[in-house]
């Protein structure tokens, strides 16, 4: 390997690591503030690159269909609790915010979908259109057990993960989709080559951090999720349902998903199961980082990155086997270096899976 | 709660389900076989998941990959090698076993829910393995691979397969429901609620999960060894991570409380996923994905509506027999020789602990005598927590030394402190909650006796077992709860688990018993109650020590009195000596009082 394969290699690690550190981000963010292991992140990301695809080939996007779905299902689920808690001037709000609002985009996409539209206007109605499954997803499956431990609903978001891309061959088919490039321009300084589209990753990931910074030092609502995560029942006593901060960071988490899906669908070829691997070395990094600190998820999820263009170039076949079995050795530094903070609370635990 | 066929409704229904099984082949044709033979296979899977999970609390999407090792194994040796399946066996449990103990002994550790991530981590890592090494056929996987034969018997039909299976299936239920049942089993189940308690107990927590770990991948290596018999082609995609949550799906349906839940569980999942694969393709050519939907979606209403699965449901609706109130006659377990009255039992010297620039301890030095009871009182922050950390091995001391017993133990984890006779209880009451309190006083034994795994399966342990029970059950006895031992210790009101918790560390034939603010939350009855059990211990020659905060409590108790304050012994003596000294009154009134 001489500097030149090394400094490519770099790039590409890099590239890649900036998607991660965007879902690494994601994951942290609902992880703090729900303890949800949002698994299926990937997958939304993949539902993400498939509609901005299906747009390009003037085909009428399936997330709809899984919007759909979800609308139905968690609305049903609203108007059954309103129903049965006798409080049926609930219904209407129930029906308007679990079915209404999703099904906004929905309309706009079946609408406008089979049209030229434009690239903007694409990546626009792609990002609306995703934005809802991640609420509804929430609603459906984790707010009945918003009370379990984390390792209930980690089970359930690995299950929810099974049953959310089966649903994309579902709606999707089996094929791939690599969109068109945003742009094909490229950068040269001295001998390095950075083509657009990777100045265009940089920039979008740079630009979300800093918005999610600014979202959590500056505004009540990124407050509220920074208090959540603090401490869920301070939070309450203070007046911030966690309901409301659940779905509000599921809701930023879809939005993350989405944008990840929309930069990286140029770069690489995506099937229906591709978001998974995806989100899971962003998790390998946001471990890194203990799935607590932001920049220290960022960081890892650039490690990862650069860890699978190495790894890719040392042998292909194992290129998955490396980044997965880099997570023990780090998982172990981790335990080793926190100890202190790993350690479960005694009793509570107790009557986790079973009793 | 003992896992063992304990009522009758149960025992008739294991009958029934038994003599069904065994007709099966007379009734059922080779299709139903098939299916059974599988139900098996993956029964066996569950079953380490009931072990590992249900008891245990360890949480594994992984266990596929422990299937898959098991199967390439023997498939390896049997076609490439041309050896003997039952080599391959051998071969198989070994590689998973030390994989198994390798994976555990980087993982274990990791709490909450690094542990289960990991697992999926190695999980997808060795799968990927299985389908890039050429040595392993890569993705087209290993065929032709030999049918098992016992003897000059062959098994190649589903029907010859199925007495092998199930009897090895009904083999494996049987020990590790002997094992649950068992001294190393009360460990695994005490596992689920954090390590502080069983440290305190003897246990060491990393390697009881390690050895339930490991059992459960040796499970799951050997129905992959049977499955790569019986299917006779082995192929990566067999144990990817989506047929590891298929076992964790199984476990869960059935109940991971009972080892019954594993069969149920296979059983189910099984016989949906077959109905599926012919419904399913009837309206729509995705159908394998779709299952992946259908059966995603069932976990998830399982977690939300039936957590403990199937099993326990059904166990609820059978008759219920009472249980056995008379204990068999046992010999008792042996006892420590008492230390005579007044000889130094415990003492402190010079003892220091800091916290970066905060000095929680400072020099302090006490002597604790046998017979006596002693307080440890101080206002809030006066270092009475750090100090009991660090005399119960908690926390270990920047400077001094701890002498118990005549040695140094300044830096003996707790694990091996109670083995030198000094237990303890909590200010936050830790029993496990599903078990009964004959069991939970039962753990407290744990450092006495010494019957393992393997002992426990194969109920080489019973007269232990019974010696066990029986001091269990005399020292529920000694603080007055001998009528409640067969009931579950969540149900105990808080004065009464405090009592558990005594008669916890009384069964650990303890010199010394530590209670660590044993009157916090209680009622004036149930205080009282606290109270006359410390004074009937004492008159029995039992040496106390109180960290306590409630003064009124301490000073009518005890012999002697250490008082604390930010950090440093400010007064020793008797209860009077003490309330008259003005340091003590000062650190509790304010200085004018004094």
């Amino acid at each position: 390997m001489n500097l030149e394969i090394a400094l490519l290699l770099a790039q590409d690690g890099i590239a890649n690591g900036a998607i991660y550190v965007l879902v690494g981000l994601g994951i942290v963010l609902v992880f703090v503030v729900t303890r949800v292991i949002f698994v299926p992140f990937g997958d939304i990301l993949a539902y993400a690159a498939l509609t901005l695809g299906a747009f390009e080939r003037h085909r009428l996007p399936g997330t709809i269909w899984l919007v759909l779905t979800l609308a139905i299902i968690a609305s049903g689920m609203e108007v059954f609790r309103a129903v049965r808690e006798r409080k049926p001037e609930r219904v209407a709000r129930a029906v308007g915010l679990y079915a209404g609002l999703p099904l906004l985009p929905v309309a706009l996409v079946v609408l406008l979908a089979g049209r030229e539209i434009s690239e903007p206007v694409a990546v626009a109605l792609t990002l609306a259109l995703v934005l809802p499954i991640g609420p509804l997803l929430y609603r459906i499956a984790f707010r009945p057990l918003a009370d379990a431990p984390v390792l209930v609903l980690l089970m359930v978001a690995v299950a929810l993960h099974f049953a959310v891309s089966g649903l994309a061959l579902f709606y999707f088919g089996p094929e791939g989709v690599r969109t068109q490039a945003f742009t094909r321009a490229v950068l040269r300084i001295g001998d390095l080559v950075l083509p657009g589209q990777t100045l265009i990753i940089f920039s979008t990931c740079g630009v979300v951090a800093t918005l999610l910074y600014l979202l959590f030092t500056h505004t009540t609502i990124g407050k509220s999720l920074r208090a959540t995560a603090v401490n869920r029942l301070g939070a309450l006593l203070c007046g911030i349902s966690p309901a409301r901060t659940g779905a509000l960071a599921f809701l930023l988490a879809s939005g993350l998903a989405g944008i990840s899906g929309v930069i990286v669908a140029p770069v690489t070829t995506l099937y229906y199961d591709s978001g998974f691997i995806i989100g899971l070395k962003a998790f390998v990094g946001a471990i890194i980082g203990g799935l607590v600190s932001y920049p220290l998820a960022a960081a890892g999820a650039l490690i990862v990155g650069l860890l699978e263009s190495y790894a890719a170039f040392w042998n292909s076949a194992f290129k998955e086997v490396t980044v997965f079995s880099a997570l023990i050795p780090i998982l172990v530094w981790r335990s080793l270096a926190f100890a202190h903070q790993l350690e479960q609370e005694d009793g509570a635990a107790e009557e986790e899976i079973a009793a | 709660m003992s896992r063992r066929l304990r009522s009758s409704g149960s025992a008739v229904t294991a009958i029934f389900a038994i003599a069904v099984l065994a007709a099966a082949p007379f009734l059922l044709g080779g299709y139903a076989l098939t299916l059974l033979d599988y139900i098996a296979i993956y029964a066996l899977v569950a079953l380490g998941l009931v072990l590992m999970t249900g008891a245990g609390g360890i949480v594994s999407f992984g266990q596929a990959a422990f299937l898959g090792i098991g199967a390439y194994a023997t498939a390896w040796w049997t076609t490439a090698i041309g050896g003997s399946p039952f080599t391959g066996l051998l071969i198989g449990l070994l590689a998973s076993g030390i994989t198994a103990a390798v994976l555990g002994a980087a993982t274990l550790r990791l709490g909450g829910h690094f542990l289960p991530l990991s697992t999926i981590a190695w999980g997808i890592a060795i799968d990927y393995l299985f389908g890039n090494l050429e040595a392993l056929g890569s993705h087209n996987g290993i065929a032709a691979i030999p049918p098992l034969s016992v003897g000059a018997l062959p098994l190649a039909s589903a029907r010859s397969f199925y007495y092998f299976v199930w009897p090895l299936l009904g083999l494996a239920m049987l020990l590790l429901s002997n094992l649950l049942d068992s001294r190393e089993g009360r460990a695994i189940r005490a596992l689920r609620g954090g390590n502080a308690l069983v440290e305190s107990l003897g246990i060491n927590p990393f390697r009881t999960r390690l050895c339930a770990f490991v059992l459960a991948a040796l499970l799951a290596a050997l129905a992959g060894w049977l499955y790569a018999h019986f299917q006779r082609v082995v192929s990566s995609t067999a144990f990817d991570l989506e047929a590891g949550i298929e076992f964790l799906l199984m476990a869960l349906i059935g109940g991971t409380t009972h080892v019954a839940g594993a069969v149920v569980g296979a059983g189910i999942v099984t016989l949906m996923k077959e109905g599926m694969q012919s419904f399913l393709p009837l309206i729509t050519s995705n159908s394998t994905q779709l299952q992946a939907v259908v059966l995603g979606a069932l976990f998830i209403l399982i977690l939300q509506k039936a957590r403990f699965g199937l099993v326990p449901l059904i166990l609820r609706v059978l008759p219920k027999q009472a249980p056995r109130r008379t204990l068999e006659p046992a010999a008792p377990l042996s006892r420590r020789v008492p230390t005579p009255k007044g000889a130094s039992l415990l003492s402190v010297e010079g003892l220091t602990k800091r916290f970066g620039g905060l000095v929680a301890v400072d020099e302090v030095s006490f002597e604790v005598k046998a017979g006596e009871i002693i307080g440890l009182i101080g206002p809030n922050g006066a270092g009475k927590t750090t100090l009991f950390n660090l005399v119960t091995g908690l926390a270990s001391p920047d400077e001094g030394h701890i002498r118990f017993l005549g040695a140094d133990v300044g830096r003996l984890a707790a694990h091996v402190l109670v083995r030198r006779g000094l237990a303890r209880t909590f200010q936050h009451v830790k029993l496990r909650p599903s078990m009964t309190l004959l069991d939970n006083v039962a753990l407290g034994a744990y450092a006495r006796t010494r019957s393992g795994f393997l002992r426990g399966a194969l109920r080489l342990d019973r007269s232990e077992e019974r010696s066990v029970k029986a001091e269990a059950a005399r020292e529920l006895a000694r603080v007055g709860l001998d009528a409640k031992a067969h009931e579950r210790a969540g149900t105990l009101p808080l004065g009464e688990q405090r009592l558990l918790e005594v008669a916890r560390a009384l069964a650990a034939d303890p010199a010394l018993v530590i209670l660590d603010e044993p009157a916090a939350g209680l009622r004036r009855m149930e205080k009282q109650a606290l109270a006359n059990l410390i004074k009937a211990l004492r008159s029995e020659g039992v040496t106390v020590m109180l960290v306590e905060h409630d003064m009124d409590f301490v000073m009518g108790l005890v012999d002697r009195v250490v008082v604390m304050d930010f950090g440093v012994k400010i007064a020793e003596g008797s209860p009077r000596e003490v309330s008259a000294d003005p340091r003590v009154r000062e650190a509790y009134l304010g200085a004018e009082a004094a």
